[in-house]
């Protein structure tokens, strides 16, 4: 380790510049030093990393207990620097990988993202599709799905359900129809979880409903009759950071178990899996709760994807440009955090999406989710987000639109979703692979539905 | 027939949300007026965050008088500072600690706090009306209130320190939220059931997007009221409280 006192500082200066580590007074100190420590970690073996956990809290115990030794043994002789070349190599393919992602910890699949370059952090994570299964199936090769984000600043129902509806017109709702309720309360969840369950049930679409409020209240309207396709919660890296989100691993995993009853009981539906999760992440969140215990905020998120893939989640995404400037300050820093969580979570076996977005007071435009946007889907990644022209009217942030979707699909050759897509070219809302041309009838229909929604 | 109705609906559907909706497409693309449009509104929003708060200006003479409103500061120093160090936004500077020791009687019933955050415009649109509102509603409960002052550069965890200094029983910050394209209008009221060092936004209520076309001054005085009653009954606040709607409330189930 050289000149550095423990693997903390090593970890933490081995970063990519960001501006949240500056803040919490951990980074480089100069880009020579940055360097120095990628050197050192480049040589650090994966045993010892595995031998030295970096905190010790229910994250850590989690983690250590969901590692899987045998898969770990092809890998368990290399260094930090020679897992990255281990990942890039030609002869290295999709099989390697996801028979490697149970034997790796968070902290490894940090430690060499700390080594990779922009684009090895595409390449490596573009041979890994974690296909995963609910109402559908998302994930797979050739496949860019898309959440649509309806949000509303008053929950109005016909709102929601408006922005939603036109999403179905360019292909999106295929990863969730998922809605961020402006008021935490149990009327308000359960009032849009009936709503979108009435939407996707008369439309009959193949795709999951979410609610993203936070996961006790949810499961208060659960007690009270709201149906729950996926489950949402905000988690993060240290057990002091989920409890500021108000949530502790046992809520997690009972919250789970009953969404699972809750799914058995519903025999009205064509489940086709289990996987019942939703989490969003997001690098700088532990260090915004204070509570980062001095860990480097790119370690940490590895660490928030130790706590999604213990519950087998269905969609996870980090939020990447929404924490801010003092945790990411602009577009270069957005668009680097956004391919490490994305490769990171990959290789940890999570079907991860992003959502590529930033807030008005960061120093990025919407040309930096431009980029962003082609890059992660280069990278291959499962699914974004679709909001109405990609500005979030209750959350206040610009993220990724519609036309979006629209351009990337276009762009990358990818589909919505198989089931998804065969539905739309059902309803002609597709024709030839491609979303329809708004003709006559076609607008006839959207008006006619639009006027029945404003006039529930 | 269909193209006839078409604008009415379209009027109907701009009535009923600020998202923007129906607005064609060209391939994968905006067309060029919405582009513009988002362009355009990104630079208010852009100019709306480096706006530096102004007492008389963002609150108004009268209203700073009736309620005896002064200012203070956060430790951060300027807006750059105050953007990329939240921990200097979330600590009155030393001078403001002894100013707000001096002027504000401790231990109130509920001590009101107006910080700029990331809007002064919000501040400016929401507060001189939601203000007298929460007055109203405290003193027909014979409540205590504290004497409201504003912090520049304000974060939201300047509220454990103002629990450290003046140990109100509820304390409800009012703050400007990160504008947004379609409004730079939107405040947010944070509450506390006695906050002090160490809490955290799991210990915190909030109800956001106090604008008019979110939650009304109106129904926002209401709610915070609702909330405040609530934490003082269970001397708690924060993921434990959960929010009850006043009957006849818009958020019913429908």
């Amino acid at each position: 380790m050289g000149r550095f006192s423990d693997l903390r500082e090593l970890f933490a200066k081995a970063n990519e510049v960001k501006s949240g580590d500056q803040l919490a007074g951990i980074a480089a100190q100069s880009e020579q030093e940055r360097v120095a420590a990628k050197c050192a970690l480049a040589d650090l073996p994966l045993a010892t990393i595995h031998a030295t956990p970096l905190l010790e809290d229910d994250v850590t115990r989690l983690i250590y207990e969901s590692f899987d030794e045998q898969a770990f043994a092809p890998v368990r002789s290399m260094t930090v620097g020679e897992l990255r070349e281990y990942l890039l190599a030609d002869t290295t393919g999709e099989r390697e990988l996801k028979a490697l992602q149970p034997g790796l910890i968070p902290e490894m699949a940090a430690a060499v993202a700390k080594i990779m370059s922009n684009k090895d952090l595409v390449l490596a994570a573009a041979k890994i599709r974690n296909v995963t299964r609910c109402r559908n199936t998302l994930g797979e090769r050739g496949v860019l799905a898309i959440r649509t984000q309806p949000n509303h600043p008053a929950d109005d129902i016909a709102g929601i359900l408006l922005a939603a509806f036109e999403g179905l017109f360019y292909g999106c709702g295929d990863a969730v129809i998922g809605v961020n309720p402006a008021t935490d309360s149990v009327e308000t969840v359960s009032a849009i979880l009936h709503a979108l369950q009435r939407f996707v049930g008369a439309y009959e679409i193949p795709t999951q409903t979410c609610c993203l409020a936070h996961i006790g209240t949810q499961l208060a309207a659960l007690e009270a009759g709201a149906p729950i396709d996926l489950l949402f919660q905000s988690v993060a890296g240290t057990q002091d950071a989920n409890r500021s989100f108000g949530v502790s691993l046992a809520m997690l995993r009972e919250g789970r178990e009953r969404i699972l009853e809750h799914h058995r009981q519903r025999t009205d539906v064509q489940w086709v899996g289990e996987n019942v999760m939703y989490f969003e992440t997001g690098q700088g969140s532990a260090l915004s709760a204070e509570s980062h215990h001095g860990l480097d905020q790119l370690t940490l998120e590895a660490r928030a994807y130790g706590v999604a893939r213990a519950y087998s989640p269905m969609l996870v995404n980090s939020v990447v440009g929404f924490i801010g400037p003092e945790y990411l300050f602009d577009e270069r820093q957005i668009v680097r955090a956004g391919l490490e969580d994305h490769f990171m979570g990959k290789l940890l076996g999570l079907p991860m999406g992003c959502d590529v977005c930033y807030t008005n007071h960061a120093e990025a435009d919407q040309n930096s989710t431009d980029n962003l946007l082609m890059l992660l889907s280069a990278a291959g990644c499962n699914y974004f987000m679709g909001v109405p022209c990609s500005d979030d009217v209750m959350l206040n942030y610009q993220s990724t639109s519609y036309h979006d979707a629209v351009a990337m699909r276009r762009i990358f050759n990818l589909q919505p979703a198989p089931k998804f897509l065969t539905w739309l070219e059902g309803r002609g809302y597709y024709r030839d692979h491609q979303p329809a041309a708004l003709d006559g009838a076609l607008r006839r229909e959207l008006m006619g539905q639009a006027e029945e929604l404003l006039s529930r | 027939m269909a193209k006839d109705l078409m604008p009415e609906i379209l009027n109907r559907i701009r009535q009923r949300t600020p998202a923007r909706l129906f607005l064609g497409r060209s391939g994968g693309g905006y067309l060029t007026s919405t582009q513009l449009a988002l362009r355009s509104a990104h630079a208010a929003a852009r100019d709306a965050v480096r706006d530096e708060f102004d007492l008389p200006e963002h609150l108004g003479q009268t209203l700073l008088e009736k309620f005896g409103i002064f200012e203070t500061t956060s430790s951060a120093r300027s807006k750059d500072e105050y953007l990329l160090r939240p921990d200097l936004g979330r600590k009155l500077s030393d001078s403001s600690r002894e100013l707000v020791r001096a002027n504000c009687a401790s231990a109130a019933d509920l001590q009101i706090v107006i910080g700029d955050g990331l809007s002064t415009t919000a501040v400016k649109s929401q507060v001189p009306t939601l203000l007298p509102e929460i007055r109203e509603l405290a003193e027909t409960r014979g409540w205590r209130l504290g004497r409201p002052f504003a912090v520049r550069f304000c974060r939201v965890g300047i509220l454990n320190d103002i629990g450290d200094i003046l140990h109100p029983e509820i304390a409800v910050l009012l703050i400007g939220e990160r504008p947004g394209l379609a409004t730079a209008e939107s405040l947010s009221a944070y509450l506390a059931y006695r906050p002090r060092p160490g809490h955290t936004d799991a210990e915190r209520n909030l109800i956001s997007n106090i604008h008019q076309r979110g939650v009304t001054v109106h129904e926002a005085a209401a709610r915070i009221m609702n909330l405040a009653e609530k934490m003082r009954e269970k001397k708690i606040s924060g993921t434990q409280i959960r929010e009850q709607l006043p009957d006849g409330s818009r958020y019913s189930l429908k």
